[in-house]
């Protein structure tokens, strides 16, 4: 049995214009962005992990998903797909604003050493995948992005703080953003970054459900991305939009690495059900895609499988090549444990865990078309804000634009005050664990909070069980009295856990406002199995209430910027193949 | 509540012969996003403390000497 840990908190005060929490890919570039706008600024940007290699790009990409290249698509085009993807539910300005930044954006890294596939002529090479426009840009060298941001991070003098966890964010004298509580992830001594304006870009909420497998770590997302900057949005007072609007993948069976759509579509590679037929007509991961492939399992012409093995030998070594090099190199090594060949046999797949990420959805912080949250002075960016279908270029355009917007915010506002109180409140929240001598592990909690997610919040979505989550969630909730650390490495997962329950709560009560089915599988309300656009066609807005309570409003869904035709709103809805169609 | 001494198997090993953690590298540790890497106080050795791995690999494509070696984790295997 081990001491608890005794002594009064180290805490370090430090004070700078602008914060950035989450340094993977949306944070870097905000930071980025701010300081090529003023490079006056003292920008500060803290990470849980070490800046070189965190986040969901750690090793690096296959390639841009979403991509609007002159020529290919343009940004009218683009913001129609993803309103269509999404039902209706986007706001579209900062779909558009995404879209107008995309191509400056890849022209930006393209000069900061980020490469792009192109063609003989010095053209990119976009293939498509889409419903109906070309957007996917291949990265054959795409382990070099981090390095490439790294440089650019140093060249600009910003200053980074590895391994130090952001726990709570303060807030000034008018609920505005003023700085954060970090907690370091090897000393447990606190840093506190006061600052006149916060970019959260914590990436998504990827530890919500359990894997398959029962291993905690073997999320799609990144596990550092557990949910804390949900967590922190909403305990500062800001609106988070849509999170019944889950996010689901399909991916290969207990790998958990993404597959056919993006990299194999474009070469011929396809899903197929038992009998080797294609079953849907487009893989683009959209809610409706994800019931086609959900209902393909749960029926006897399950499991699902990604088919290649038609094509010819030069395809599936470049395909090879590309997805056993860059994001999840340790793919082939997972296939080779099976004895799967491409050439061979069809690759099984499944259905990810839950989470929340707009890089595949429509939830996530509030922000408009500049990256603002709700709350005056705070931005969030990447996976965990509401921008729909974002991807890693969206993550870069968003950061960019928070940062850049940041720093005009910062050129007009004082350092705000904050509140002592609400720094001793939160060291001892974050200290109770250790001064604990025994009790329950963050590891066993962790399991069984994420182990009731699968059991009660997994759709098909069913009132009466999404009762019991709550019930189960406010038990475990009752037992943080009893969780108890050994080292500091201990207290992060502890605090990540309670970013989990604070999201797993999320996701249900979210769910159960909104009292309609949308979004195919991701928000499948058995009760409520029509999609009804007289009641729900709206955001719903999920934030903290006066009295610390869950509360939620209906926000109205801007007037377009780009008109949709009644007849294309359906587009996504017609994915199932007429008939199973046979292998080619 | 008193622990159990519960022993699980780990994904990543490091080849002692080959790791040069005395010369002061500690570039696994560094990179890795869920810094489940340390010294190992016995050996002065790189080591895998924590069994939650992400198999993302940085810790063995960084490591100057290629003593490190990333292996899915047995459930998912
Ligand atoms: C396996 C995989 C494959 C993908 N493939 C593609 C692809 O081919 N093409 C594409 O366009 N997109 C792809 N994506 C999506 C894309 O990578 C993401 O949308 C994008 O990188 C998200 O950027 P982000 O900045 O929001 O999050 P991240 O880059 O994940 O950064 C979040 C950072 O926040 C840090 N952090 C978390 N909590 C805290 C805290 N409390 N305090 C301090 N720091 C914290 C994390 O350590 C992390 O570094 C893929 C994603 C995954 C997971
Ligand atoms: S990077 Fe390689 S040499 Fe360096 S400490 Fe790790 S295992 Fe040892
Ligand atoms: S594979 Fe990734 S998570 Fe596992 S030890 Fe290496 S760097 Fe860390």
């Amino acid at each position: 049995m081990s001491e608890p840990m005794t002594g009064g908190p180290k805490t370090d005060i430090v004070e700078c214009d602008i914060l950035v929490i989450g340094g993977g890919t949306g944070g870097p570039m905000a930071a980025i962005k701010a300081k090529e706008r003023n490079p006056g600024l003292k920008v500060v940007l803290m990470e849980k992990a070490n800046v070189k290699r965190s986040g969901a790009v750690s090793m690096g990409m296959d390639g841009l998903n979403n991509a609007v290249i002159p020529g290919y698509a343009t940004p009218e085009q683009y913001v129609k797909e993803i309103t269509v993807a999404n039902d209706g539910i986007v706001h579209q300005k900062a779909v558009m604003a995404y879209a107008q930044g995309s191509y400056p954006m890849i022209q930006y890294l393209d000069s900061i050493g980020v490469k792009f596939e192109k063609d003989g002529s010095g053209e990119y090479n976009v293939r498509k995948v889409h419903h109906m426009g070309t957007y996917v840009l291949p990265m054959p060298e795409g382990h070099h992005v981090k390095k490439a941001l790294y440089r650019q991070l140093r060249r600009l003098q910003v200053m980074i703080t590895n391994r130090y966890m952001a726990t709570r964010l303060l807030t000034g004298p008018d609920g505005q953003a003023a700085g954060v509580i970090g907690v370091n992830t090897r000393t447990s001594d606190f840093l506190v970054v006061r600052a006149k304006s916060v970019v959260l870009a914590c990436g998504a909420a990827g530890r919500l459900g359990l894997p398959a497998s029962g291993y905690l770590f073997g999320t799609y997302e990144n596990p550092a991305n557990c949910g804390d900057g949900y967590a922190m949005a909403y305990h500062a007072g800001a609106g988070l939009a849509n999170l019944e609007c889950y996010q689901i993948n399909p991916l290969i069976k207990d790998y958990n690495g993404p597959a056919c759509a993006y990299v194999t579509g474009p070469f011929g590679g396809y899903t197929a059900n038992n009998k080797g037929e294609r079953f849907i007509e487009c893989d683009y991961w959209s809610g409706q895609m994800m019931k086609e492939f959900f209902s393909e399992l749960q029926s006897g012409n399950g499991p699902v499988f990604l088919n290649m093995t038609h094509l010819a030998e030069e395809t599936i070594s470049e395909i090879e090549t590309i997805l056993h090099s860059n994001e999840r190199p340790s793919r082939g090594r997972f296939h080779e444990g099976r004895g799967t060949n491409y050439r061979q046999r069809m690759v099984e797949m499944h259905i990810s865990e839950i989470g929340f990420c707009s890089g595949h959805s429509a939830s996530g912080v509030w922000v408009d078309e500049n990256a603002r949250t709700t709350v005056a002075g705070l931005y969030a960016a990447g996976d965990m804000a509401s921008v729909p279908h974002n991807y890693m270029l969206g993550a870069f355009v968003n950061g960019g634009i928070a940062g850049q917007d940041a720093a005009e915010y910062c050129a007009s506002t004082d350092l705000p005050a904050y509140d002592a109180g609400q720094l001793a409140a939160e060291q001892e929240r974050v200290l109770a664990p250790t001064r604990r001598a025994d009790g329950l592990t963050p590891y066993e909690m962790e399991f069984k909070a994420r182990r009731l997610v699968n059991d009660y919040l997994q759709p098909p979505k069913v009132t009466a069980k999404y009762r019991i989550a709550q019930e189960r969630f406010a038990e475990v909730r009752d037992d943080l009295a009893m969780l108890c650390v050994r080292d500091p490495h201990e207290l992060m997962r502890a605090l990540e856990l309670q970013s989990i329950l604070d999201c797993a709560d999320m996701a249900a009560a979210a769910s159960l406002y909104r009292t309609e089915s949308r979004w195919g599988l991701y928000h499948w309300r058995v009760d409520h199995p029509a999609t009804d656009n007289e009641n729900w066609f709206c955001h719903t807005l999920l934030y903290k209430d006066a009295d610390g309570r869950m509360a939620h409003t209906k926000r109205a869904v801007d007037t377009y910027v780009v008109p949709i035709p009644e007849e294309e709103m359906s587009a996504y809805h017609q994915l199932r193949t007429p008939t199973p169609l046979a292998a080619e | 509540m008193p622990h159990a001494n519960h022993a699980t198997s780990v994904p990543v090993t490091i080849d002692d012969e080959k790791c040069i953690a005395e010369k002061g590298c500690r570039v696994c540790i560094d990179v890795c996003p869920l810094d489940v890497l340390a010294i190992n106080p016995a050996t002065g050795k790189a080591h895998m403390k924590y069994d939650e791995c992400w198999y993302c690999m940085p810790c063995e494509v960084d490591c100057p000497t290629h003593a490190v070696k990333v292996e899915i984790p047995y459930l998912l295997r």
